[in-house]
């Protein structure tokens, strides 16, 4: 059987990992915070994405890893798969889960659409800063599935897109 | 109404929501690698680990009293008690024992043989002087904090460390009494 441990743990471990991050260390430097946080996922991806690919043949193109990603890894991550999958058959996929767990307890601001990591998070005005609390907790998934896909030997850019939540996409680019 | 009882440590596992351990193991061997690039020394990253358990410590506490159905603890053993079969139970899956109880019971030892958060961990040498799961102890004291006990918690064995168990002792320091505001009594 699988080991498991109560849902509160790791909820609270990365609300105190992020708090710890973006409020103690570089409260002035929320990129710097962000870069860390990307990190930490980043490293945690790489080594499950080994774990849960152990007795596979390798993938033979993009598309297919990025399909384990949807269903195999998402579900033993969250006990669901990714709900939708688009790609532009140009190296971008989106990857949609309508209700992202690590979302679901957050109290969020309907007023704020549209934040991507990776823009808008040094902007300083009031109305942005629950956007950018939440952008915050994305780096975390976003590190995840980019280590993930690089442990499988596909280096790409990972941005996560909260307009329409409680679904949230992650927007995978694949670097040439 | 009758007063609601007790639940066991095990029945309220059963039905909490519950993730993949490994997730939960690797994330947190991912923060502390990442606080050891940050901080570089063993000491800053003890306390920080100190000082996020502590915070997660003082939130948790609701959460396991509003689950557990725990009435008040008479004494200081009850509380130690309850912490290692219920508490550790209810959020990490596991039970923990407690033993050397000091004369004046104010100081015990929590001992844990099974721990999730080492999973896969091995310490390299370079780390010696890293508390792990120091997380751990500041949980249970920020958790003690809010039920108005002060207490010391410090590590006396360390599986990472060659020993064969964990065991962390707390000490109670103080028992603040709690205030009541009293006022609509009147």
């Amino acid at each position: 059987m699988v080991r498991e441990v109560s849902e509160s743990c790791i909820d609270s471990l990365l609300t105190e990992m992020v708090a710890c991050y973006c409020n103690r260390f570089y409260a002035n430097k929320p990129e710097l915070a962000a870069r860390r946080i990307e990190a930490i996922g980043y490293q945690v991806g790489h080594q499950l994405s080994e774990r849960y690919t152990m007795d596979r043949p390798r993938f033979t193109d993009h598309l297919e890893a990025i399909k384990f990603i949807c269903k195999d890894f998402w579900s033993e991550l969250f006990k669901k798969q990714i709900d939708n999958l688009k790609t532009n058959h140009r190296g971008t996929f989106v990857l949609q889960d309508n209700k992202f767990r690590w979302l679901a307890r957050m109290s969020i601001d309907p007023s704020t659409e549209n934040v991507s990591p990776v823009e808008d998070i040094t902007s300083p005005t009031a109305e942005s800063k629950a956007a950018q609390a939440m952008s915050m907790h994305l780096y975390f998934p976003c590190g995840i599935i980019r280590g993930a896909l690089s442990n499988l030997g596909i280096p790409c850019a990972v941005s996560a897109d909260i307009s329409n939540l409680p679904a949230c996409s992650f927007v995978v680019r694949i670097k040439a | 109404m009758p007063p609601v009882a007790p639940r066991s440590g095990d029945a309220i596992f059963a039905n909490v929501e519950r993730v993949n351990a490994e997730l939960f193991t690797l994330t947190y061997g991912a923060i502390v690698r990442q606080l050891l690039t940050d901080l570089e020394e063993a000491e800053e990253v003890n306390k920080q680990l100190d000082q996020m358990g502590y915070n997660i410590g003082i939130r948790l506490i609701d959460e396991f009293l509003a689950k557990s159905n725990v009435s008040r603890c008479n004494d200081f053993r009850e509380t130690t008690d309850v912490i290692a079969k219920v508490g550790f139970k209810m959020f990490l899956g596991v039970t923990a024992s407690v033993t050397n109880w000091d004369a004046d019971g104010t100081c015990c030892s929590i001992v844990l043989e099974d721990n999730p958060l080492v999973d896969f961990v091995e310490l390299p040498d370079n780390c010696q002087g890293l508390y792990y799961c120091n997380i751990l102890s500041g949980v249970i004291r920020g958790a003690l904090d809010m039920v108005s006990m002060k207490t010391e918690v410090t590590w006396l064995r360390d599986v990472l460390r060659g020993d064969d168990v964990f065991e962390l002792q707390v000490k109670l320091l103080k028992h603040v009494p709690e205030e009541y505001p009293y006022k609509d009594d009147e």
